[in-house]
């Protein structure tokens, strides 16, 4: 069955060195390093605000990093934007589908700028939809779906150009057990058969430690641990993960972080004062 | 190629898909017509300047287009919020191809419901002089559309939600249709609104519907056409500027 999986530990597809992200005073990110390797499974976590999305964001092409490096399968996101590109899917924490389209437009729409060639592209909607289960659905305008179904298209539309990553932001929030267990089935697969690696986030700790190969946990913009779910979880005696997390972190309750835009909206409104 | 086509589409998909849009953008010009062609008709019959509806209707028209197009622009604040944008964006295409493929879906968009307005208008009594030219006219009305889109995608790359929105329509939208002798003829005015209205672009997209459809040039055809393609290219340039430096 593991024919497609190999996790080469010399081999990190992605590099991340002193990653930094201030928002004006504000440091989102504070010199984080860390590396994925090939075919595996990578959670990253943190609680609210941590400085999970902007890292993403970073690693992804959308924010430009205040300064540090990132390496996507080998290519500098600044210096080489489209090669990274190329070489992940993502599905986002909010939903962005176009919901006056269609199933299938939406699919369609994707495949067409990530350039799938148009024959594999019409087989692999069909197989994507049908695994998702929208097939029957596939001509609705996705503005009648419910938040499940949405998120279940975006998983498949994040899939259809076969990445050598994917970015998974959230992926199963505000889904019932069945989805879930559904869709992690489909994940976990396809990281075999393929040998996608897989970058994770989640609140859900019972996901990461079933599924994470690594685990990196953010917190204040820092790396405060990363291993192993059981590394993790002997450095601190814990027996699982949430435990381990939940001391890594501390139980204070955080807000919820701003989106940038929200975050440049107080800016210039401070710089007005 | 294929990715601008896809763009495009998706905008011609998304106007005539929502019914509300594509009756309200032209409830605006039809009120213009109807009240004010016939408002006024007569006292510009008796003022000596012939028929006001064929006066009016290349400035309606370019309103249509004007309005439409700074509205399809604006569009991209509403996939900035819904976050199709960053779908698009992630894509490994440059945003110069993203900024094309809308702004001539958007153009496109501005360009169709102008022709509306153009065969509504025939019905009431409107008539293009020498129809050989109607090509010309075709020509002019798509680049007055493509050069709103572009101003409209320019100012929706740097406004960060809706609120602006009206500001731009009540302070740069409504002037320009006003300011731009879609409505009245620039002879014979104070010197000011000749100058604002020398300035403003639509004039010479007023200007050269009007030549080509009923005759009679203020700015000259080549001029128009000139101005018109320079403001062009330079709002593209500019709103793709503008918009490679989107971030979300």
């Amino acid at each position: 069955m593991d024919k497609g999986k190999i996790v080469d530990n010399n081999c990190p597809i992605i590099e991340v060195e002193n990653l930094t992200k201030k928002f004006g005073d504000f440091i989102a990110v504070d010199h984080i390093s860390f590396s994925v390797f090939k075919g595996e499974i990578f959670a990253f976590l943190g609680p609210n605000g941590a400085g999970k999305t902007t890292t993403i964001k970073m690693l992804t092409t959308l924010l430009k990093p205040s300064s540090g490096t990132i390496l996507i399968n080998g290519y500098d996101v600044i210096k080489y934007p489209h090669k990274a590109r190329s070489s992940f899917g993502i599905v986002f924490q909010d939903p962005s589908l176009d919901d006056q389209l269609t199933a299938l437009e939406n699919m369609e729409y994707h495949g067409v700028i990530y350039k799938v060639p148009k024959k594999i592209r019409s087989s692999r909607i069909k197989q994507l939809l049908k695994f998702v289960e929208l097939w029957d659905r596939r001509n609705d305008l996705v503005k009648y779906f419910s938040a499940g179904m949405k998120r279940r298209l975006e998983i498949a539309r994040g899939l259809l150009h076969h990445p050598k990553i994917l970015f998974l932001d959230e992926p199963t929030l505000g889904l019932d057990p069945q989805t879930r267990t559904h869709i992690w089935d489909y994940i976990r697969n396809l990281n075999k058969e393929e040998g996608i690696t897989i970058f994770f986030t989640t609140h859900y700790m019972d996901e990461a430690e079933k599924l994470a190969e690594r685990i990196a946990i953010i917190d204040h913009g820092r790396i405060i641990a990363q291993g192993t779910p059981e590394e993790l979880k002997s450095k601190t005696q814990s027996n699982s993960l949430e435990e381990a997390f939940l001391i890594f972190c501390g139980r204070e309750i955080r807000d919820q972080e701003a989106t940038s835009i929200e975050r440049m909206r107080l800016r210039r409104r401070a710089s007005r004062k | 190629m294929g990715v601008i086509y896809i763009l495009w589409l998706r905008q011609l998909k998304r106007h005539f898909r929502s019914k509300a849009r594509l009756i309200g953008s032209l409830g605006q010009p039809l009120l213009f017509l109807f009240a004010l062609g016939f408002g006024l008709g007569p006292v510009f019959q008796q003022a000596g300047r012939g028929n006001y509806i064929q006066f009016l209707v290349p400035g309606v028209i370019a309103m249509t287009i004007l309005f439409t197009g700074v509205f399809s622009g604006i569009e991209i604040i509403w996939d900035k919020r819904f976050g199709f944008l960053k779908e698009t964006l992630v894509a490994p295409i440059s945003r110069f191809q993203i900024m094309i493929g809308k702004t001539l879906g958007g153009a496109t968009v501005a360009m169709i419901q102008g022709l509306i307005v153009l065969g509504i208008s025939s019905l009431i009594g409107f008539k293009i002089e020498n129809p050989s030219l109607l090509p010309l006219m075709f020509l002019f009305m798509f680049l007055i559309a493509l050069l709103f889109t572009a101003f409209g995608t320019a100012i929706a790359s740097v406004l960060e939600d809706m609120r602006g929105f009206q500001l731009i329509m009540n302070f740069l939208v409504m002037p320009l249709f006003f300011l731009s002798g879609a409505l009245f003829p620039l002879e014979g005015l104070p010197k000011v609104i000749v100058i604002i209205s020398k300035i403003n672009p639509l004039s010479y997209g007023v200007d050269a519907l009007r030549a080509v459809a009923v005759n009679g040039s203020y700015f000259g055809l080549f001029n128009d056409f000139l101005v018109l393609s320079v403001i062009t290219f330079l709002l593209l340039i500019i709103g793709s500027y503008l918009f490679s430096k989107i971030q979300i």
